[in-house]
């Protein structure tokens, strides 16, 4: 139950339960809508950006612990971020979850990530990576005002 | 060349009684470890495993006998035509069809159901029709029908279902009309398990001279089928879900039916003669099976059939009926467990939700003990609508499951509502 553990970690866990800022934003000027077919999971992200920042960022919907709880503690991670910062932690995150970081250790840029290191586990199950990154997918099209992805 | 004479012929030896521990030898893929747990196959809903005789029958076909079919004069065509018209021969009595030539080989019940769609639906089907299809209906007999009312400006009309997953026969019965000209209907549903009284509802279709298509995927692994006595028109099933290889699979259509029909597919082996001009159809079952089929598949499927003969199928049902009991009776008794599909007449199907977890997660971590499930929305996402769940897991036994298993599985949800918890 080792692996497990790693992917259903304490925080992981607890924020599926308690899933902060999740809310529509009535002062979202961007949004998209995100879908994983194969399971079901889908949520939408508000986002409030001000110039260039993200303001306040919010997200609703349903799936999965590991998408709930990505799509949570993304929110944190976001909030008064640049949208550079915003997309160069999507490509951490999904580096460190889908494997394919193309950053050395000795750069170790994954610091970036702080808590979100916690998703690292993921990575052990193949079939889950697409939980984990959709609610990053979705933000990621709403950054770049795409209405509507899908993963699959 | 002995060897081989033998191993093609596998007499059916019926086995008195039901001895499930005997029967898993049959299985090799059983016989393995996942994540370290002895492998427990609860995935049968989705393809069901492969026993060492269907095995044995492939590999005497690829090494011994392979060749294309209806082409050549020389020894070894012959000897596959053999097979594979053979293969034919056993499907036709596994259904009680009239004819072998009713039995259309196909890539499996959803290619099946796609031929009906073209070859009767779109001569057949016109502006203001009506096509009934039920509430509980796999995808695979959801969507021909859509895109053949879109094309042609009829009408889908679908019979709703209760809360136990029981389609309303009084509804039914009030949306058959004039204007019904087809009824497409899942013998057994693969997201609730409920079996459908499919034989009343042909008999209640063919009041209105309605031609009725009955998608056997579930039910073929479980149940005995007379297509004769059902009266059904049409009946489609695939090999993958009663023990055979993938790839192969069947459409019964009575002849009559099937000789009115327009082609499904053109191309080789299905016409009598061809010039620029015109092409002349050939007779059933060629005019339907153009090109080289999954020849190695379709005559694994008959080697399929021989092994189901070879168990005593009312025990071998008794049995799953059994763990499909013991299951409901455990994994109810778990706080926050709900069964999705409780219909008085079920096969061994058992889908359920458990409070606030998503049946990923359920999916992930029987995985971890080795236990393999199908967790999503079963390609029946009206079902999923209708109970108004994302997803489920579902287990769906066979019949060299144990109850033994069936604890495995109620010790790890127990385990999965302790994580969440």
């Amino acid at each position: 139950m080792s692996e497990l553990s790693e992917l259903y970690q304490q925080v992981i866990l607890d924020h599926n339960k308690k899933p902060r800022n999740f809310r529509k934003l009535e002062t979202a000027n961007h949004s998209a809508e995100g879908f994983n077919p194969l399971c079901g999971d889908h949520l939408t992200v508000y986002l409030n950006l001000e110039e260039g920042a993200v303001k306040e960022i919010s997200f609703e919907g349903s799936g999965c612990a590991i998408s709930k709880a990505a799509a949570s503690m993304m929110t944190q991670a976001l909030k008064g971020k640049s949208k550079q910062q915003a997309e160069s932690l999507f490509k951490e995150f999904h580096g460190m979850v889908a494997g394919d970081s193309v950053v050395s250790d000795e750069e170790d840029a994954s610091d970036g990530l702080g808590n979100l290191k916690v998703f690292s586990g993921v990575r052990e199950f193949p079939v889950r990576v697409k939980c984990a990154t959709l609610p990053w997918h979705t933000m990621h099209a709403a950054l770049n005002n795409q209405a509507l992805i899908s993963t699959e | 060349m002995a060897t081989i004479e033998k191993s093609v012929v596998s007499e059916p030896r019926v086995i008195a009684g039901f001895d499930v521990e005997r029967v898993r030898e049959d299985f090799p893929v059983l016989r393995q470890t996942v994540n370290g747990k002895p492998l427990v196959y609860l995935d049968n809903a989705a393809s069901s495993q492969v026993p060492q005789v269907v095995i044995d029958r492939g590999s005497v076909y690829l090494e011994d006998e392979h060749s294309n079919i209806h082409r050549g004069v020389h020894y070894l065509s012959q000897k596959a035509t053999t097979a594979y018209e053979g293969a034919r021969e056993k499907v036709k009595r596994f259904i009680n069809a009239r004819e072998a030539k009713e039995c259309i080989f196909v890539r499996g019940a959803t290619e099946g159901i796609n031929l009906v769609m073209h070859g009767h639906g779109r001569k057949f089907i016109t502006s203001g029709d009506e096509i009934i299809i039920s509430a509980m209906e796999h995808h695979a007999n959801i969507v021909p029908w859509q895109m053949l009312c879109e094309e042609k400006g009829a009408r889908l009309r679908v019979i709703p279902m209760n809360d136990a997953g029981e389609l309303l026969m009084d509804e039914y019965d009030a949306l058959l009309s004039e204007r019904t000209k087809f009824v497409a209907v899942t013998h057994i549903s693969n997201a609730l398990g409920t079996v459908n009284p499919i034989k009343q509802m042909i008999d209640q279709a063919h009041k209105y001279g309605v031609p009725v298509l009955i998608d056997g995927a579930q039910s073929a692994p479980h149940l005995a089928v007379d297509v004769q006595d059902l009266d059904c028109d049409f009946f489609a099933f695939s090999g993958h879900k009663m023990f055979a290889p993938t790839g192969s699979g069947v459409i019964y259509g009575k002849a009559a039916l099937l000789e009115k029909m327009n082609p499904f597919q053109g191309g080789g082996d299905m016409i009598k003669s061809v010039t620029f001009e015109k092409t002349i159809y050939g007779d059933l079952p060629n005019k339907f099976e153009a090109g080289t089929p999954a020849i190695a598949s379709q005559i694994g499927l008959g080697a399929a059939i021989d092994y189901l003969s070879s168990i005593d199928r009312e025990q071998a049902t008794a049995h799953e009926q059994e763990l499909l009991r013991y299951a409901t009776e455990r994994i109810t008794a778990i706080e926050g467990v709900r069964v999705i599909g409780t219909a008085r007449e079920k096969t061994s199907v058992l889908s359920f939700v458990i409070d606030d977890i998503h049946p990923h997660d359920i999916g992930t971590i029987l995985d971890q003990e080795g236990i393999a499930v199908r967790a999503g929305h079963h390609c029946a996402q009206p079902v999923m609508q209708r109970f108004n769940v994302p997803a489920t897991a579902r287990a769906s036994f066979a019949f060299y499951n144990t109850k033994e298993e069936v604890d495995v599985l109620a010790r790890t949800i127990e385990k999965v509502v302790e994580i969440f918890s």
